[in-house]
């Protein structure tokens, strides 16, 4: 397998501030590569060293095997999707999506077709004369994505480009992002601060934390593996125990996480590969699919437990604010985490 | 405990002030009508009103012979502005304006662009006081100490001699049309002078156009792969026309309407603002001077007309 992008030690430094520090990746030719994190936490920098928009301050960036550091962005075959679209106010949309093909000196017959293809792939036949601003922010961001594509890059950056549109429109482009992907076979790399959206469409996923990365996995391992308290944390809800109650409950210093539908409330005989803590029942809430208990433990921390609402049927509700309850849960389903390190300015 | 606290509020609403307010904001119309009439009146009455009036003091009859103006209604005024004499007074001016506004978009769209785009913060407050503080000082003594740099044996002068470049100045003097014996009695030096009065007209609106340019469209556009010298004349200067445009518009209608620089730099010859103030003060010709004052509005509404053909204000 070739690489698509391969960041080795790469770093950029703004005045003090380490936005990316000693980040290494490699992300595979026709990968669907996410890069999620919190706001400041580096991956948008990395997106934009990619596309060369920032110069990295230290360390080596190889697209398709060729350096790109000091390469200015037009001349990398990467292409980019903007959050905020980024699309040109004084031309229409037939002019926009072409406008890469123009640059390079492509005929105007030629343009004009490839552009009108590549508007047929969004479903966006016969909008080319529009204005962007006579356009809604969902077909904005289809004619962002034609303007990149329409170019063939080998690499496509999107820096979070769902994130102006409501949620069902998001889940819309989310699966025909993901159809697009496989259909054209190139890499995407795709920044967002969305988890959900992370682990719905991604091959891998690499989690940011302060300029740094704290796990590069599937989305299944990063949900049921997470390495670090930050990503257990981060993706999904997750109860990190720690201190005394990890030794006693999972023989181990390490702090622990298990997942809030992991738990199952009981009484009666422990079975053999299970451990328990009881608490008092401090708040419930009802979430429609799920719902969702918090749990007062004896040694003070709070543990959340989430029961799948999945009988039809009404059910009685069990359980009262103030019991005391017992959670059980499977050994095998605790993962010993490392513990983030808290980097400087923390 | 809130809920009780919030019954109590509608009653307190009886001073006269309140119930007006309240009026206001029931009634959004009157408020506007409220806000708009007093510039309104301004605007109106007195600023077109008088404009008007003016103008329609150029269809009155001027006496040669007497020097008196009678209200008999003619177009003589108006057709006289076509006199070769007038009317070349009339291009001259013009032809001014259109270089000046030109000369002036080339000279500030760099200062215009490194404001806009490489300073902030306090360097960007330097640059603002920078460009605005020759407008603070008085146009007359502006004028006049321009005369002076120009004149033979002042600064600029000096520094063409030191430059070793006095036969390169003699040959450009030497141009029919733009020279003259000295550099303060030439075409170019009233050039120079209009260009340096008017420029942080056109500087001002140019940079508020470029600053309002996101700096992702620069960045979608070489990341298409557009060259910096493709960004440039693909995004850059058609997002910015609109701002060439205002400042333009101000360029052109001053040097248009002006009547001191004329006087006092470059040779003799009248432009329509020397024309008017001539007409009026020194000839008493009231209707002449109206006709006159017709034509920069007129050159104004054909220059606008021009420039909305050309798609200027379509970024708006």
């Amino acid at each position: 397998m070739t690489l698509a992008v391969q960041f080795t030690h790469v770093s950029r430094l703004f005045g003090e501030v380490k936005a990316v520090d000693r980040v290494s990746i490699d992300i595979q030719d026709g990968e669907f590569f996410s890069m999620l994190g919190p706001s400041g936490s580096g991956k948008t920098t990395c997106l934009r060293l990619i596309a060369g928009f920032e110069q990295p301050s230290a360390g080596s960036i190889r697209i398709h095997g060729v350096e790109a550091a000091g390469l200015p962005p037009y001349q990398r075959d990467v292409n980019t999707v903007f959050q905020d679209y980024a699309l040109f106010p004084h031309m229409n949309v037939l002019d926009n999506v072409a406008y890469g093909l123009k640059v390079k000196g492509v005929s105007k017959t030629e343009r004009h077709a490839r552009a009108e293809e590549a508007l047929a792939m969004v479903a966006l036949s016969g909008y080319g004369a529009r204005k962007p601003v006579q356009l809604s922010g969902g077909q904005r961001q289809r004619v962002a994505l034609a303007r990149a594509l329409v170019n063939r890059p080998r690499v496509l950056l999107l820096d979070e480009p769902l994130g102006a549109l409501d949620l069902k429109l998001r889940e819309q482009m989310q699966s025909e992002l993901k159809k697009l992907q496989r259909q054209l076979g190139i890499t995407f790399i795709f920044v967002t601060h969305d988890q959900t959206e992370a682990l719905s469409m991604s091959d891998r996923v690499a989690v940011f934390n302060r300029g740094r990365i704290e796990q590069v996995d599937t989305p299944r391992n990063l949900y049921m593996q997470p390495a670090t308290t930050f990503v257990a944390e981060f993706v999904g809800t997750s109860n990190v125990v720690r201190g005394e109650l990890a030794q006693q409950l999972n023989g181990s210093s390490l702090p622990f996480s298990i997942r809030p539908e992991h738990i199952r409330f009981g009484d009666g005989p422990l079975a053999g590969h299970e451990v328990q803590v009881s608490g008092l029942l401090h708040d419930i809430q009802y979430q429609g699919s799920a719902t969702r208990y918090e749990l007062m433990l004896d040694s003070g921390q709070t543990l959340a437990v989430s029961q799948a609402n999945n009988q039809w049927q009404t059910q009685a509700l069990t359980y009262q604010p103030g019991q005391r309850l017992t959670a059980r849960w499977a050994r095998e389903a605790m993962t010993a985490l490392q513990e983030t390190a808290l980097h400087e300015g923390q | 405990m809130s809920l009780t606290l919030d019954k109590q509020a509608p009653a307190q609403s009886d001073s006269v002030l309140r119930r007006f307010s309240n009026l206001l904001y029931r009634r959004p119309n009157l408020y506007l009508a409220l806000l708009l009439v007093p510039p309104l009146i301004w605007f109106g009455a007195i600023y077109l009103g008088s404009l008007l009036t003016l103008l329609w003091q150029g269809f009155y009859t001027f006496d040669d012979f007497t020097m008196a103006v009678t209200p008999e209604l003619t177009l003589a005024n108006f057709a006289a502005l076509f006199n070769p004499s007038n009317f070349d007074i009339i291009l001259r001016t013009l032809g001014m304006a259109i270089t000046v506004s030109l000369a002036s978009a080339v000279v500030a769209f760099p200062i215009a662009y490194y404001m806009a785009r490489y300073t902030s913060g306090k360097t960007k407050a330097f640059f603002y006081i920078a460009v605005m503080m020759p407008m603070w000082a008085s146009y007359i003594v502006k004028a006049y100490a321009w005369t002076l740099l120009l004149a033979k044996g002042g600064v600029a002068q000096w520094f063409v001699q030191q430059l070793n470049l006095e036969p390169v100045l003699h040959v450009i003097l030497g141009i029919p049309g733009i020279g003259g014996s000295t550099l303060s009695t030439s075409h170019l030096g009233r050039f120079l002078v209009f260009v340096y009065i008017w420029l942080p007209f056109m500087i001002l609106p140019i940079q508020a156009s470029l600053e309002r340019l996101p700096p992702s469209l620069l960045q979608a556009s070489a990341d298409l792969g557009a060259k910096p010298r493709q960004t440039f004349m693909q995004v850059i200067l058609p997002l910015s026309v609109p701002g060439i445009a205002a400042g333009s518009i101000f360029t052109f209608s001053l040097t248009l309407g002006d009547f001191i620089v004329p006087q006092l730099i470059g040779p003799p010859g009248y432009f329509i603002g020397s024309m008017v103030y001539a007409q009026q003060g020194a000839i008493g010709n009231m209707p002449m001077a109206a006709a006159f004052t017709l034509v920069p509005i007129v050159l104004i509404a054909i220059y606008l007309s021009i420039v909305k053909r050309l798609g200027a204000f379509d970024a708006l």
